[in-house]
C-alpha cells in the first residue's frame, strides 16, 4: 500500500436462476479463467478481488451462492447488508429474465435501502439463440434504476467492466455498512487467520 | 429427488443448522429441509409483522406507533453468546465468523435485594462493587484471585482441596462467602439456572467462573456478543456453510411419512409424493413427537419499549439481567435481555426486552412481575409458553438424532453441549474445536490465490 489511495471493501452478493452463469462471472472476474463445465457451486463460494478508480481502491467481497437458489432456499441473511448485488440471467431464456426481475423486487423490498443493483444479461457469446431483447432489459432497467450489461464469461466480454461500473457507483463514505462496532471474533489461542492485506499495484 | 442421502436432516433450527453444517464439511452427503418456508424455525428472529400475526393472527394490523416492520428482527429463544464460549468455537471452527458481523453487549447486571447492580466479576472490582457489602469484600477477593489462579493440571494451584471431590458448597464454606454472595456466584458469573450445583464437584463451577472472566476479558463492556440483526443470522449462517460443502437445502417440505427398513437398514423419508433414503436422520423435536417426551415448560415475554430501560445505564443500548431464584423466592433464574437498534434488531428509538424463566405456578405470566418491575412503560407485550421437550432415547438405536429444545439459559453453552453430544452420537467421534482441517485447506487455497495474484 504504498500509494495513497483509499480503500473501501463492499460486499457484493450474486442472484439469479441456477446455471445462468453467477459464479463463472464471478470466477472470470476473479481468476481470470472460465469452465465449460463449471461444477454447481461447491466449496469456495467467498471471492475477493479489487477495482482500482482513479483516487480509490474498491475491494469487492463477492457472495456466491453455493448452490441455494436452486430450490430457492437462499436465506435473507445472503444479502443482508450487501451494498451491491449483480442479478443474473441468461439472455437465451426469458424464465431467468422473468426471475432476476423478481430478484430486483426482493432487493428492493429487503434489501439495504442504497443498494446497488447491476443486471446482467450473461451468455452474450451465445447471441444467436437470444430469446430476451437487449432493448427490452435495458428499457427495465432504466425504469428501475439498475445498472444493465450483457456479459460473457467465456469470452469476458463486458465482465470487468461491470464490476468497474458498480465501483463507480458505490458511495465512498467512511461506514458503509450499519451498526458502528462491531468486533472481530478472533480464535482464542493462537491468532493466525493468515489474512493479509492487499492492494493492486 | 430419488436419492440416498447420509444424512436427512430435518428443520433449520440453531442446532440442526450447525449438525448440518459440521456434517457436509465432514464430506457427508446432507439433505436438509423445513416444513417452514423460512429458516431457524423455533431459532428465527421475526419481524413487526410475522410476530403480531403470531399472537393476535391476521386480522388485525400491527399498530403504526411500534415502526416499520422489517426493522424489527425479535428473538423467540433471546440468548447473549459468551465471547469465550463454545458458540464462538464453533463459529470458528467452521469460519462462519466470516458471514456475520457481531457487536459486544453493553453491560451485564444482576438483581439484588430489589434493584440491580453490575455484576462484579474481578478481585478489583470485588472490592468497589455496592452489591458486596463491607464484611464480604476481602473474603470474595481471596476466593476471586483463588479461582483466577486454578489451574486443573497444577495441585499447587488446588489450595491443599480435590476439587473433583469437594462440593461448591465446601469451598464456598471454606472462603466464608455468605448466601448473597454466593448468589450472585453461582447464578450470575457460573450461569447456573437452580441451586443443584452446590452439592456437586467444585472443579465445573470454577471453570464456569473463568469462562465467565475469560469472556468479559476479551471485549471489557460484559462477557456477551450478540449478530446485528438478531439470533436468527445464525442458523442461515451455518445453513450456508452446510450449502457451501455440498449440502441440499429445501424449504417449505412438509414431511408426510418416515419408514424404517430394518432389513437394510436405511430411512425412507417422504415429502409431497416423493420418497429420498437416508442412514441417519438428525432433526428438531417437533419431527417425532412419539419419540420425546415433556419436562417442563418455559415462558419467554417479548416486550417493546419507547426508550432504555430506567433501572439501568440510559447509556447502555444492550444489556443483561439476571434475577437469581432466591431473590424473588423461586427455584430457578429469571433472566431479562435488552437489544435496541445498535444490534439492527428494531427501529431507532426502541427497545427490545425479553424476559424469560423456567414456569413454576400456574400463573406463569405473574411469575415475571418482578422483571416488569424493572423495564418501565411497556408498549407492546407478546408472550410465549412452550413446552421444554427431551428425546427419549439416544438416538443409536433407531438412527434417528433428536435434539432438546431451547432450555431457559441466557446463553448458547447448553445449546452447543446438546449439538456436541449429538454430533458424537452421530458420527461415533468427538467433535473437536480447533479449525477443521478442510477448513483450513480452503482457507490456503484462498491463501495462495491471493498470493499469485500480487
Amino acid at each position: 500500500m504504498n500509494n495513497n489511495n483509499k480503500i473501501f471493501q463492499f460486499k457484493l452478493v450474486l442472484l439469479g436462476e441456477a446455471a445462468v452463469g453467477k459464479s463463472s462471472l464471478v470466477l472470470r472476474f476473479v481468476r481470470g479463467h472460465f469452465l465449460d463445465y463449471q461444477e454447481s457451486t461447491i466449496g469456495a463460494a467467498f471471492l475477493a478481488q479489487t477495482v482500482c478508480l482513479n483516487d480509490t481502491t474498491v475491494k469487492f467481497e463477492i457472495w456466491d451462492t453455493a448452490g441455494q437458489e436452486r430450490y430457492h432456499t437462499l436465506a435473507p441473511m445472503y444479502y443482508r447488508g450487501a451494498q451491491a448485488a449483480i442479478v443474473v440471467y441468461d439472455i437465451r431464456s426469458e424464465d431467468s429474465f422473468e426471475r432476476a426481475i423478481k430478484w430486483v423486487k426482493e432487493l428492493q423490498r429487503q434489501g439495504s435501502p442504497n443498494i446497488v443493483i447491476a443486471l446482467a444479461g450473461n451468455k452474450l457469446d451465445l447471441a444467436a439463440k437470444r430469446k430476451v431483447e437487449t432493448a427490452e432489459a435495458q428499457q427495465y432497467a432504466e425504469e428501475n434504476g439498475l445498472l444493465f450489461m450483457e456479459t460473457s464469461a467465456k469470452t469476458s466480454q463486458n465482465v470487468n467492466e461491470l464490476f468497474v461500473e458498480i465501483a463507480k457507483k458505490l458511495p465512498k463514505t467512511p461506514t458503509t455498512r450499519p451498526g458502528s462496532g462491531r468486533v472481530a471474533i478472533a480464535p482464542i489461542d493462537n491468532g493466525n487467520t493468515g489474512k493479509k492485506n492487499k492492494c493492486c499495484n | 429427488m430419488d436419492e440416498h442421502y447420509d444424512v436427512i436432516v430435518l428443520g433449520t433450527g440453531l442446532k440442526e443448522c450447525i449438525i448440518s453444517g459440521l456434517l457436509s464439511v465432514d464430506g457427508k452427503k446432507v439433505l436438509h429441509m423445513d416444513r417452514n418456508g423460512y429458516y431457524g424455525g423455533e431459532s428465527a428472529s421475526l419481524n413487526m409483522n410475522q410476530l403480531w400475526e403470531k399472537s393476535h393472527g391476521k386480522e388485525k394490523k400491527a399498530p403504526e406507533t411500534l415502526g416499520s416492520s422489517r426493522d424489527y428482527n425479535v428473538d423467540l429463544i433471546p440468548k447473549f453468546i459468551l465471547s469465550s464460549g463454545l458458540l464462538v468455537k464453533m463459529l470458528l471452527h467452521t469460519d462462519v465468523t466470516r458471514y456475520l458481523d457481531f457487536k459486544v453487549v453493553d453491560g451485564s447486571y444482576v438483581y439484588s435485594s430489589g434493584k440491580i447492580n453490575k455484576v462484579p466479576s474481578t478481585d478489583t472490582e470485588a472490592l468497589t462493587s455496592s452489591l458486596v457489602g463491607l464484611l464480604d469484600k476481602l473474603p470474595l477477593r481471596k476466593f476471586f484471585i483463588f479461582v483466577q489462579n486454578y489451574e486443573e493440571n497444577n495441585p499447587a494451584t488446588h489450595d491443599g482441596l480435590n476439587l473433583k471431590i469437594t462440593t461448591m458448597d465446601a469451598l464456598f464454606k471454606k472462603y466464608g462467602l455468605r448466601e448473597n454472595i454466593v448468589d450472585f456466584i453461582g447464578h450470575a458469573l457460573a450461569l447456573y439456572l437452580d441451586d443443584s450445583y452446590l452439592q456437586q464437584p467444585a472443579h465445573d463451577t470454577i471453570m464456569r467462573m473463568k469462562l465467565y472472566a475469560d469472556s468479559l476479558a476479551r471485549y471489557s463492556k460484559s462477557p456477551y456478543i450478540y449478530p446485528l440483526y438478531g439470533l436468527g443470522e445464525l442458523p442461515q449462517a451455518f445453513a450456508r456453510l452446510s450449502a457451501i460443502y455440498g449440502g441440499t437445502y429445501m424449504l417449505n417440505k412438509p414431511i408426510e411419512n418416515i419408514v424404517f427398513d430394518e432389513e437394510k437398514k436405511i430411512i425412507k423419508v417422504t415429502s409431497e409424493g416423493e420418497t429420498v433414503t437416508c442412514d441417519k436422520i438428525v432433526c428438531d423435536p417437533s419431527y417425532f413427537p412419539n419419540k420425546v417426551q415433556k419436562k417442563g415448560k418455559i415462558i419467554r415475554s417479548i416486550c417493546i419499549l419507547n426508550g432504555p430501560i430506567p433501572s439501568a445505564d440510559k447509556k447502555f443500548e444492550s444489556l443483561q439481567i439476571i434475577i437469581p431464584q432466591k431473590q424473588v423466592k423461586r427455584q430457578s433464574d429469571m433472566y431479562v435481555g435488552v437489544m435496541s437498534s445498535a444490534h439492527c434488531v428494531c427501529p431507532k428509538g426502541k427497545y427490545i426486552a425479553i424476559v424469560s424463566a423456567t414456569v413454576e405456578t400456574n400463573e406463569p405470566e405473574k411469575e415475571l412481575a418482578p422483571a416488569y418491575a424493572l423495564l418501565g412503560p411497556i408498549q407492546e407485550k407478546f408472550v410465549y409458553i412452550s413446552d421444554f421437550i427431551e428425546p427419549i432415547a439416544d438416538g443409536t438405536a433407531d438412527n434417528v438424532f433428536i435434539s432438546k429444545s431451547y432450555d431457559a439459559t441466557s446463553h448458547f453453552e447448553t445449546t452447543c453441549e446438546d449439538v456436541m453430544d449429538m454430533y458424537k452420537r452421530i458420527t461415533g467421534k468427538d467433535l473437536v474445536l480447533t479449525v477443521h482441517p478442510n477448513i483450513l485447506k480452503q482457507q490456503e487455497e484462498a491463501g495462495n490465490q491471493e498470493q499469485e495474484e500480487q
